[in-house]
């Protein structure tokens, strides 16, 4: 009992989520309790604008939680220093990156900072950290280029080289996809699924492809308006949630496939 | 990170540093040969003994002046434009140079309106100073304010362009009441000067100015992590609020006390920083603040130099001449690289 316990990496409690605006309050989703455990790929999904970003930023502290609490290896967040929390969980966003001349090297070294000394000096264990990472997401070739020449999809993988070095056990990334095309969206997929069998981290994403993540992630989170649900994709698909994912007029989850079709043009 | 590959240009620059020094010590009303030059700073005959007090209490001053001035408000415009990202950040877009022209204003000015009791006739060493960092951090924090309430950095240009003309219209005010002779004062003030400093206000200068350098050094790693936006930074474990404090007060420390001394002096906060990102083609603050200072000292020397007219008795106001070549320095810059970084 006690080593399942300590499997769990991402723990919510009667978690609230939203925003504190001047006189009002407005809550996007309450009452989430998650157990997320150890080594496994997690995909949140649900529509545009249901809070799945919401969800992450509260997650990763960018942003405070209307009520409840976090848990990350069985500390309170709130309790946690914002360096103690550096070396916990790391961050891939959406937004985009300031224009500067910094080079991909550069750009991955930034993610040893929580462990480097005041002026930032890399010593040999964070220049191995960088060189695995850089390994890892297989973007050797672009090490001395500069990042803001990348394309959306090298940027990608450079921006979760820099999460790697940063050596956490969560890496939350906000739709990682979100420019890619095919080929690159399932590029990213796969790398994510292998970094998470190769080296347990926990890597929890938001995205919009439905049909990638029932097929590679081990847990899957859908946000719908009223529901919410966890669990593995299997589950999910026996207990039909994902029917509650979209408005039934477009498409319709197909069990037997395990994806969405379009019900009529 | 890989700065090795660059001690060549700091070698360089150091070099174009020293050699710019004493080109600057050379020319002026009363040329002295670099013989002599070399002789009264480290001893030996001098053929001239009003040379020697030329040299000393004129020229070696103002020299430094120059270094101290060029580099600390060129770090200054590098810092703003990193915490801000946003390449048209410094200390003038932002109001933070207005903020310490209000300071010596209300000082030189308000003394007429409110009496003496302000002033005394002899500028104190300190007063000046002091009164120009405290109008500078009165802006830089008004921004900061109103910077927290609209997050969008366009919108905090915009804001301190407003503080900038607000403070300039309360200057206005403040000159309509006041007496001409007050009023000449402020004005040679503010067309800039750095030959006006006695040795005892450059130490003052050099003190305050070192307490900032010194602190640029402290902030070199959430620089770095800021390139690539606050939240990230927050996620890398720095603490964005007391950071940007830090930079906020070194800032508004060296604009001010700059300002103070040499008057507001345009251009180069914004464009060296520029320059410098062009030629070491880096944002690594590593390289960047130390290259930033170098070519900043070696900018405002030259333009200096330019300001003394050789050979001849007039001193062009040096505000005048960092605009005058600095402009088109960066346009030209500007459009061959097609490009400016944060």
């Amino acid at each position: 009992m006690k080593n399942s316990k300590e499997n769990i990496v991402l723990k919510t409690e009667n978690l609230t989520i939203g925003y504190q605006q001047k006189k009002r309050t407005k809550i996007i989703r309450s009452e989430i309790n998650l157990e997320i455990k150890k080594g496994k790929l997690v995909a949140i999904l649900g529509k545009n604008g249901i809070g799945k970003s919401t969800l992450l930023r509260t997650l990763s502290k960018v942003q405070e939680p209307l009520s409840g609490k976090i848990f990350i290896n069985q500390k309170n967040i709130q309790e946690l220093s914002e360096k103690e929390l550096s070396t916990q969980l790391s961050l891939v966003l959406t937004e985009r990156l300031p224009e500067s001349q910094l080079t991909v090297y550069e750009l991955i070294a930034l993610g040893r900072q929580p462990y480097t000394n005041w002026i930032d000096k890399l010593c040999a264990s964070d220049i191995e950290k960088i060189e695995v990472a850089i390994e890892q997401t297989e973007i050797e070739h672009l090490k001395n280029s500069r990042f803001h020449e990348l394309s959306d999809g090298q940027l990608q993988r450079v921006l979760i080289a820099r999460a790697l070095a940063q050596d956490t056990e969560i890496i939350i990334l906000d739709e990682p996809t979100a420019h890619l095309d095919m080929h690159h969206t399932i590029k990213i997929f796969s790398l994510l699924k292998e970094l998470v069998l190769k080296t347990q981290k926990t890597i929890i994403i938001s995205s919009h492809e439905v049909n990638l993540a029932i097929q590679l992630a081990d847990e899957m989170m859908l946000l719908s308006s009223d529901t919410f649900h966890f669990g593995s994709p299997s589950e999910l698909i026996k207990a039909n949630a994902f029917t509650t994912l979209f408005p039934k007029e477009l498409v319709r989850f197909n069990k037997t496939l395990a994806q969405f079709v379009i019900t009529k043009i | 990170m890989k700065e090795k590959n660059h001690s060549n240009h700091f070698l360089l620059l150091s070099v174009i540093l020293i050699v710019f020094f004493f080109i600057n010590i050379r020319f002026g009303s009363v040329p002295i040969p670099f013989k002599d030059i070399f002789n009264i700073l480290f001893g030996g005959d001098i053929s001239k003994d009003s040379w020697e007090t030329i040299i000393i209490n004129f020229r070696v001053p103002k020299a430094i002046t120059a270094i101290l001035v060029g580099s600390g408000l060129s770090v200054c415009g590098l810092l703003m434009q990193t915490l801000f990202r946003n390449p048209l950040a410094g200390p003038f877009v932002l109001g933070i140079s207005s903020g310490a022209s209000l300071g010596v204003a209300i000082l030189i000015l308000g003394s007429s309106i409110f009496g003496g009791a302000l002033l005394t006739n002899s500028l104190s060493n300190l007063s000046l100073p002091i009164a120009a960092s405290f109008g500078a951090f009165l802006v830089l924090s008004s921004v900061i304010l109103a910077a927290n309430k609209v997050r969008n950095t366009m919108s905090i240009l915009i804001i301190g362009l407003m503080f900038g003309s607000l403070t300039s219209a309360v200057i206005s005010v403040l000159a309509y009441f006041s007496e001409a002779a007050q009023i000449q004062q402020y004005l040679f003030w503010s067309f800039g000067s750095l030959g006006n400093l006695s040795w005892n206000e450059l130490i003052v200068l050099s003190c305050i100015y070192s307490v900032g350098i010194v602190g640029t050094i402290f902030v070199i790693k959430p620089l770095n992590s800021l390139l690539l936006g606050e939240s990230y930074a927050k996620s890398l474990g720095i603490n964005i609020k007391k950071s940007r404090n830090i930079i906020l007060l070194i800032t508004s420390l060296l604009t001010g006390v700059i300002t103070a001394f040499s008057g507001p002096i345009a251009f180069v906060g914004l464009a060296v920083p520029h320059i410098t990102k062009i030629i070491f083609s880096s944002s690594n603050h590593k390289i960047l603040l130390p290259a930033t200072a170098i070519i900043g000292a070696i900018i405002l020397l030259i333009c200096d130099s330019i300001a003394q007219l050789p050979t001849s008795d007039f001193i062009l106001p040096i505000n005048a001449i960092t605009s005058f070549f600095g402009a088109p320095v960066v346009i030209w810059l500007l459009v061959r690289k097609k490009k400016l970084y944060v």
